[in-house]
C-alpha cells in the first residue's frame, strides 16, 4: 500500500499553484465578481498552455495523457485559489463525456480544441426549481432538433460546446445526452451565489443536435460519480484556503489583549473546521485512486468524497466569516468569495442530500458488525 | 498511490492467515463478533484467560508485538506487516484489549528510558502476555492537567517512598507491574519537578480500588500508594524529566489506541437495513439515508486517515499530532449514533435488555459507555487545543499557573482544607 501522490504529481501540484498564485489572486476573480469580465481569459488560456486542460486527455486527442491523480490536484488548486474559469464544466463534464461516449469523428474534432482552451464546455441538465428527475424533463429532440429551456446552466454563456439532457420523441424510456454548439442557441445570463462564475439561461428551439449516447440517464449518473471526485477536489481546496485564512487571521488579530486564537471559543472552531477537512482529505485521495484505477469502489469513494467536501468547504467557508467577526461580512474581505464558491459548487452537481442518497444506495449491502 | 499488497506484502498475508486459521481460537468466534464498547464478549469462556492463551499461542510462534526487536520478544516487523497482522487478526485482536496499554504504551516508554538488564527480564513477558502492565497517570486533581498531580515520592537511601492517589487506572487489577509518574520536587514550576518509575504491583502498600461507572460497569480503578517502596534503579529517566518521559508514553498512546476506535457505523447500518419505519426499512427513509451518509464519511475518513498515517510511517515518517481527531471524531460518532438508534425503536428503545429488546439493550450499552470516550485518554477539549496549538499554530490559552513554583499554585478552597 502507498497512500499517498507520487513527488512527481506534488512537483505538478506546485507548479498549478505557482502558477495560480501569481496569476490568479483576489484582483482576478474580483474583475469577474464586479463584472468586469465572464471568466478570467488569461487564467483560462495560461491553464492550457501548462497543458492543464488535457491532463487526463490521451495525446492521440492533443491532452498530455498525465492522468486522473494529476487532475485531482490541479481541481484542488482552481478550488484553493476560486478561479473564475469554465474548467470543471469543460473538463470534467463535457470532455470526460466525450471521452466516454463520444465517437471518434467527435473526440477528434472537440477534445484537442478542449485542450488548447479554443473551446469551452457546458453541461445542461436542469429546468424547474426543483431536484433533477430523468421522468420531468421536457426538453425534447425530434429527428435533429431540440427544443426546450434549461434554466441554470454554469458557464452557459460562454461555452462554445452544450453536453444537453433531453428526451428523444421516438418515445426512449430515458432521456438521452446530445452535443449542441453554442451557434444553435439563445443564452441569457442568470446571477447566481457565486458571481465569480459564470452562468446562464440557455434556450434551444429548433438546435442542431447530435446524440451522444441514447442511455442518457445512466450515462449521467456514471458521469456524476467521475466528475464528483474532482469537483470534491475542488472543494477540498476551497475548504484548505479558507482555513488557512481563517487561522492567519486568528494568529494576527488582537483582542482583548491577546492574540484571538489564543481563545478556546476560537480555538476549538478552527479545530473543528480542520478535522472537517482532514475527513474530506482523506475520502479524496481514497477516490482519486478508485478514479484514476476504475475501482468497482468509485460510485461509492466518489459520493463519499463528495459529501465530506461539500461538509468541509461549507462549515471552513462559514466559519471563516465568524472568526473574522465584523470584518469577514464585508465585500471588502475575501472570506465571501470562499462562502459564495463553496455554496455555489455544493449545488452545482446534484446538492448534498441527493449525494447523501447516493452514497447510501452504493454502500455493499450487509456491513457485518 | 497504490492500495494493492506488494508481492513481499501478499506473501506476508498469506502466511499470517495460515497462521491465525490453524492457532485462533475460533470457539471464541461468535462471542467476540459481539464485543465492543468497554466489554471483551467470551461467552461462558473466561475472558482474562482465553485472552492470555491467545496472546501465548501468538508469542510462541513470533505473532506477539510484531514490531518490537526480536530479542525483546517481538518480530522486527514493519508498520505495513503490522497492519496486515491487525487485518488478518480480525475479531481474535478484540482479546488484546487487556494488553493495549502494556505493550502499547508502557513498553514503548521502557524501551526507551529503561536500563538493558530491566528491557530484558520484562520485554519478553509483556509480549507473551504472561505478565500484564498499567498506567498510573491520572489523579483525583491531575486528569486534564496531568502535571498538577500530587503523588509525591520522596528519596530514602536507594529507594524512593511513594505516597498519593492515581485514578482511572485501567487493568489494574489484573496487573502485574505499572509505570507511575510522580512529584519529586514540589518547589519548581509543575512540569519541572517529575519523576517517572515502573513498580511491582503487588508491592506492600498498594491499595486497589474498582470505580462503579455511571454505566454500572467496572473497567477502572482507584490505586492508593501507602509508603510504597521503589529501588532506585527502577526509576525512568532522570530525576525531575518525568513530564519528558511521559510525552513518549502519550505519543504511543495515540498510535495504540488512534486506528481502532469503534465508530458504532456497521451496529447502525446493520440495525437500519431490518429495521421498519414507517412501513418500510428505516434504511429508506431520507432523513435516515442523510444521517447514516454524514456518518460513513466521517467512518471512512478516520480508516484512510489511519491508512495514511501507516503508509507515512512505512517511509520513515513520525505520526504527528493530527491523529488526535481519531477519537474525538469516533466518541461524539457514537454518541450521536447510539441517541438516533434508539430514537427509530421508539418507546421500546428505553429497554437494556438483550432477552427482550436486543437492539435497543445493544445501542444502550453504547449510549451509556459514549460519555466516557469522549474524556478518557484526554478529553474531545483537550484535544481540540491540541489540534488548534500543535497543528494548526495556535498560540496557547492564558496560563495562570506558567511558570510559578508547584506548591504556589492556586486551588480551590475544598483542596486546602
Amino acid at each position: 500500500m502507498d497512500f499517498d501522490f507520487s513527488d512527481e504529481q506534488k512537483l505538478l501540484a506546485d507548479q498549478v499553484k505557482r502558477f495560480l498564485d501569481e496569476n490568479c489572486d483576489s484582483r482576478v476573480v474580483r474583475s469577474v465578481l464586479e463584472g468586469e469580465a465572464d471568466f478570467a481569459e488569461a487564467v483560462w488560456q495560461g491553464l492550457a498552455d501548462l497543458g492543464l486542460h488535457g491532463t487526463a486527455i490521451p495525446e492521440t486527442y492533443g491532452g498530455t495523457g498525465a492522468g486522473y491523480l494529476e487532475l485531482c490536484l490541479v481541481a484542488q488548486q482552481l478550488g484553493a485559489h476560486i478561479a473564475p474559469v469554465p474548467f470543471a464544466s469543460s473538463v470534467y463534464l463535457v470532455a470526460e463525456a466525450l471521452l466516454l461516449w463520444g465517437s471518434e469523428a467527435q473526440k477528434l474534432i472537440w477534445l484537442p480544441k478542449l485542450c488548447t482552451g479554443e473551446v469551452k464546455g457546458a453541461l445542461a441538465t436542469t429546468e424547474s426549481l426543483t431536484q433533477l428527475r430523468p421522468q420531468d424533463v421536457a426538453t425534447t429532440c425530434s429527428g435533429d432538433r431540440l427544443n426546450g429551456t434549461k434554466l441554470v446552466v454554469s458557464d452557459g454563456g460562454i461555452a462554445d460546446l452544450f453536453v444537453v439532457l433531453a428526451q428523444p420523441e421516438s418515445g426512449s424510456p430515458t432521456p438521452a445526452l446530445y452535443l449542441v454548439t453554442a451557434d444553435q442557441v439563445q443564452v441569457q445570463a442568470v446571477d447566481s451565489v457565486d458571481l465569480t462564475r459564470n452562468t446562464a439561461r440557455v434556450t434551444f428551439a429548433g438546435a442542431s443536435a447530435q446524440l451522444l449516447t441514447g442511455e442518457g440517464w445512466s450515462a449521467l449518473q456514471k458521469l456524476y460519480d467521475r466528475a464528483g471526485v474532482l469537483f470534491a477536489f475542488e472543494q477540498l481546496g476551497c475548504a484548505q484556503a479558507a482555513l488557512a485564512m481563517a487561522v492567519a487571521y486568528a494568529q494576527e488579530r488582537f483582542a482583548f489583549g491577546r492574540a484571538i486564537g489564543s481563545f478556546q471559543a476560537i480555538k476549538h472552531m478552527l479545530a473543528d473546521m480542520y478535522v472537517a477537512m482532514k475527513l474530506a482529505e482523506s475520502n479524496c485521495y481514497y477516490a482519486a485512486w478508485a478514479l484514476a484505477n476504475n475501482s468497482a469502489d468509485l460510485p461509492l469513494a466518489g459520493a463519499t468524497a463528495r459529501v465530506a467536501a461539500t461538509q468541509a468547504s461549507q462549515l471552513c467557508a462559514r466559519d471563516n466569516i465568524q472568526v473574522h467577526g465584523g470584518m469577514g461580512f464585508t465585500w471588502e474581505f475575501d472570506c465571501h468569495l470562499y462562502y459564495r464558491r463553496a455554496n455555489y459548487l455544493a449545488l452545482e452537481l446534484g446538492s448534498l442530500s441527493e449525494w447523501e442518497a447516493r452514497l447510501v444506495d452504493h454502500l455493499p449491502l450487509q456491513q457485518s458488525a | 498511490m497504490d492500495f494493492s499488497d506488494t508481492p513481499e506484502e501478499a506473501g506476508f498475508r498469506a502466511e499470517v492467515r495460515t497462521f491465525v486459521d490453524e492457532h485462533a481460537p475460533h470457539y471464541l468466534a461468535p462471542f467476540l463478533a459481539k464485543s465492543g464498547f468497554g466489554n471483551t464478549h467470551t461467552g461462558d469462556y473466561d475472558t482474562l484467560t482465553e485472552a492470555k492463551k491467545w496472546q501465548k499461542t501468538k508469542a510462541e510462534h513470533g505473532w506477539a508485538c510484531l514490531m518490537w526487536p526480536t530479542q525483546y520478544g517481538g518480530r522486527g516487523a514493519s508498520p505495513m506487516q503490522n497492519v496486515i497482522w491487525s487485518q488478518e487478526e480480525g475479531l481474535y485482536g478484540r482479546l488484546s484489549s487487556l494488553f493495549i496499554i502494556g505493550q502499547g504504551m508502557c513498553a514503548p516508554t521502557m524501551m526507551a528510558y529503561a536500563s538493558e538488564a530491566h528491557k530484558q527480564r520484562y520485554l519478553p513477558k509483556l509480549a507473551s502476555g504472561e505478565e500484564v502492565w498499567c498506567q498510573l497517570f491520572s489523579e483525583p486533581h491531575g486528569g486534564s492537567d496531568l502535571a498538577g498531580l500530587r503523588t509525591r515520592a520522596q528519596k530514602s537511601g536507594d529507594e524512593w517512598v511513594i505516597n498519593g492517589q492515581k485514578i482511572w487506572t485501567s487493568g489494574a487489577q489484573h496487573s502485574d507491574f505499572g509505570i507511575l509518574i510522580t512529584r519529586t520536587d514540589p518547589d519548581v514550576a509543575k512540569h519541572k519537578g517529575l519523576t517517572m518509575f515502573f513498580l511491582d504491583m503487588k508491592s506492600p502498600g498498594v491499595k486497589i480500588v474498582p470505580i462503579r461507572q455511571a454505566n454500572g460497569n467496572s473497567e477502572f480503578n482507584e490505586v492508593y500508594f501507602d509508603n510504597v517502596r521503589i529501588p532506585d534503579h527502577q526509576r525512568l529517566g532522570e530525576v525531575g524529566e518525568g513530564w519528558r518521559v511521559s510525552i513518549t508514553t502519550l505519543m504511543n498512546e495515540r498510535m495504540a489506541i488512534g486506528g481502532s476506535i469503534p465508530t458504532g457505523f456497521p451496529e447502525i447500518y446493520e440495525l437500519v437495513q431490518t429495521l421498519s419505519l414507517d412501513g418500510a426499512p428505516a434504511v429508506e427513509n431520507p432523513a435516515v439515508k442523510s444521517r447514516l451518509a454524514g456518518w460513513y464519511v466521517k467512518a471512512a475518513g478516520l480508516g484512510h486517515n489511519a491508512s495514511r498515517m501507516i503508509s507515512a510511517l512505512s517511509k520513515g515518517e513520525m505520526p504527528g499530532p493530527e491523529n488526535s481527531m481519531g477519537k474525538l471524531v469516533a466518541g461524539n460518532m457514537m454518541q450521536d449514533i447510539a441517541k438516533f438508534a434508539l430514537d427509530l425503536q421508539g418507546q421500546a428503545g428505553s429497554l437494556v435488555d438483550p432477552e427482550i429488546a436486543e437492539g435497543a439493550a445493544r445501542f444502550q450499552a453504547m449510549l451509556l459507555r459514549s460519555p466516557a470516550v469522549r474524556i478518557e485518554g484526554g478529553t474531545d477539549q483537550i484535544l481540540r487545543n491540541i489540534i488548534g496549538e500543535r497543528v494548526l499554530g495556535l498560540p496557547e490559552d492564558l496560563r495562570a499557573d506558567k511558570g510559578m513554583p508547584f506548591n504556589k499554585i492556586p486551588t480551590s478552597q475544598q483542596d486546602k482544607s
